[in-house]
């Protein structure tokens, strides 16, 4: 790969196709970020032994076991899904967008990053990230997500996880090499039949397109990704909520002065 | 953490500073509210309660930046980042008109003033002379209410303006929580006047305004079931329905005084009979228990 240079936008393209589900890149952003992991925890209805995103899992290999039994060929089992997720590091972030501190800030590689120094641990963020990425880390009193390892692009390396893939199902670099990458491989699945492939934000109408995007083996929300209907932005509501409010001020400041209009008698 | 179809996020833990804050906020910007419609209405008999809503207020806005800055956990020190931004290379003041927390913050602080200025201003008009002329005091209020109705408010906004079940699948919570504020700080109001006999003018007044405010209130719960079944995510409200009988309690002990004190009055008759008392007390606690709850049922519900 080239020379990582601020100024260009870079991200992950996430195969899905070829998880194996190894966690190797989990160990590896752990190991490279110095995060402790959560204590174990009895996941009585999976494999998976994570469990989700949070502030000291910054990535995690989903587990997709409940999908109905059907294997390519007769024995091979049932066909599980596997999704390494990270966060999307959004062209329009929710968390970015409600953030009071001004601490979730877009960096020189176009990646969303929250300063440790700066957040207040207000959870606003948390309120709003529609990916269930952000977590709180009551130690530090800061939320925490994936940082797309600034401190590794900045000297010029490749962020620990898709290092650590050893099927290349997480892959590294400029954005627009990574489109060019999802769309061929995308035509080469579908030209096998595999026709339930699919890019998620690989476009604008996923929060006007994610810097780590997805190809996926079903629709989003099998994946627990919210469709192109559903990815709103939180200040959809803000007109609404107001002009709601506004409109029982008004019906309150006339009932109110109604109930103490001037009477003659006590 | 239960997903629903639509939603796949994490709750932010918002539990119980902040609905005590939102609590607080809802007496402190209903009491001003109501505080300045009561000196509004031209009569001198409603001034004793005026001055007891602006006194309500005060502590009511005060306790709010206490309980926002406990829920901030280890980080509380760091307060203060809310309103200047620290990065380095960018600083200046944070303001974001988009983001209800920012703005709240700041309207927070500028109600801060005119909730000081108000009760001090009564204060000393109870000892014989204000620090503002009554006229200028007026208009003091007018913009004061204006901010109030915001901190009432925005709460409910800002819960909207989330990606959170519930609670973005509604517009109507800014207006549920200001009638629910306005109806609670009425009811504290009276509670509180109820054996003061300079202020028993108001008494009656007060809980006929609760009244009118308890029907919009009941209103718009019907139209935040209405919202957010809408939106499929009804069965989230089923484990609160015992708080939301609570809220609708309150509602309905507010409605019940309420005609009691209009038909007493279109008889002639007065607010402050003995009698009335008793029931003030147990309407009052009625209500406030409902506001508690209401706020309480929304906010667990989506976590």
């Amino acid at each position: 790969m080239a020379a990582i240079k601020a100024g260009e936008e870079y991200g992950f393209f996430t195969d899905t196709s070829i998880c194996i589900g190894c966690k190797a890149c989990e160990v590896a952003c752990k190991e490279w970020n110095q995060l402790q992991g959560d204590s174990p925890a009895f996941l009585d209805d999976s494999y998976d032994n994570t469990g989700s995103l949070d502030a000291q899992n910054w990535r995690h290999v989903k587990f997709i076991e409940h999908v109905p039994d059907q294997s390519a060929t007769a024995g091979n089992g049932t066909a599980w899904l596997m999704m390494s997720d990270v966060c999307k590091h959004c062209k329009h972030a929710s968390c970015m967008e409600v953030c009071p501190t001004g601490a979730i800030i877009r960096t020189e590689f176009n990646t969303v990053f929250i300063q440790q120094d700066v957040c207040n641990g207000c959870r606003n963020c948390i309120a709003a990230c529609p990916y269930s990425v952000i977590g709180m880390n009551q130690e530090t009193g800061t939320a925490h997500k994936c940082t797309l390892c600034y401190d590794r692009l900045q000297g010029g390396l490749e962020p620990a996880c898709a290092k650590a893939c050893p099927t290349q199902s997480i892959q590294f670099g400029p954005l627009a090499e990574l489109q060019q990458a999802a769309d061929v491989r995308l035509a080469t699945l579908h030209s096998q039949g595999v026709t339930q492939a699919q890019l998620y934000g690989r476009d604008d109408k996923v929060y006007g397109g994610l810097n780590a995007f997805f190809l996926l083996m079903d629709k989003p929300e099998t994946y627990g990704l919210p469709n192109a209907d559903n990815a709103k932005l939180p200040s959809r509501n803000d007109l609404g909520g107001y002009l709601g409010a506004a409109v029982t001020a008004v019906l309150a400041v006339i009932g109110g002065l109604v109930a103490f209009r001037r009477r003659g008698m006590p | 953490m239960v997903f629903l179809a639509e939603h796949f996020v994490r709750s932010p833990q918002w539990t119980w500073y902040i609905l005590f804050y939102f609590f607080f906020a809802g007496i402190a910007g209903g009491a001003y509210l109501v505080g300045t419609l009561l000196r509004l209405s031209g009569d001198a008999r409603d001034e004793p309660a005026a001055r007891v809503a602006f006194y309500v207020s005060l502590p009511a806005t005060l306790i709010c930046p206490i309980l926002l800055t406990a829920d901030l956990g280890a980080s509380w020190w760091k307060f203060w980042h809310m309103m200047v931004d620290v990065t380095p290379g960018d600083t200046g003041l944070n303001f974001k008109y988009w983001s209800p927390m920012s703005v709240g913050v700041w309207a927070l602080l500028l109600f801060g003033f005119f909730v000081t200025v108000s009760a001090v201003d009564a204060w000393m008009r109870n000892r014989g002379g204000g620090i503002i002329p009554m006229v200028v005091n007026r208009a003091f209020n007018i913009i004061g209410a204006i901010v109030a109705i915001f901190i009432a408010s925005y709460t409910g906004v800002l819960l909207s303006v989330s990606n959170q079940p519930v609670w973005s699948d509604t517009w109507v919570l800014g207006g549920l929580f200001l009638a629910s504020g306005l109806s609670g700080s009425a009811a504290l109001i009276a509670l509180l006047i109820r054996n003061r006999p300079e202020a028993g003018f108001s008494l009656g007044r007060l809980h006929q305004a609760d009244g009118y405010f308890s029907v919009l209130e009941l209103a718009l719960i019907i139209v935040f079931f209405i919202t957010v079944g809408a939106a499929g995510a009804l069965a989230r409200e089923l484990p609160w329905l015992p708080l939301w009988a609570i809220a609708v309690a309150g509602v309905a002990g507010s409605l019940v005084e309420a005609r009691g004190h209009m038909r007493m009055r279109a008889e002639g008759g007065s607010g402050t009979v003995a009698g009335v008392r008793l029931d003030t007390v147990v309407v009052s606690v009625l209500v406030l228990l409902g506001v508690l709850a209401l706020r309480a049922a929304v906010i667990f519900s989506a976590q």
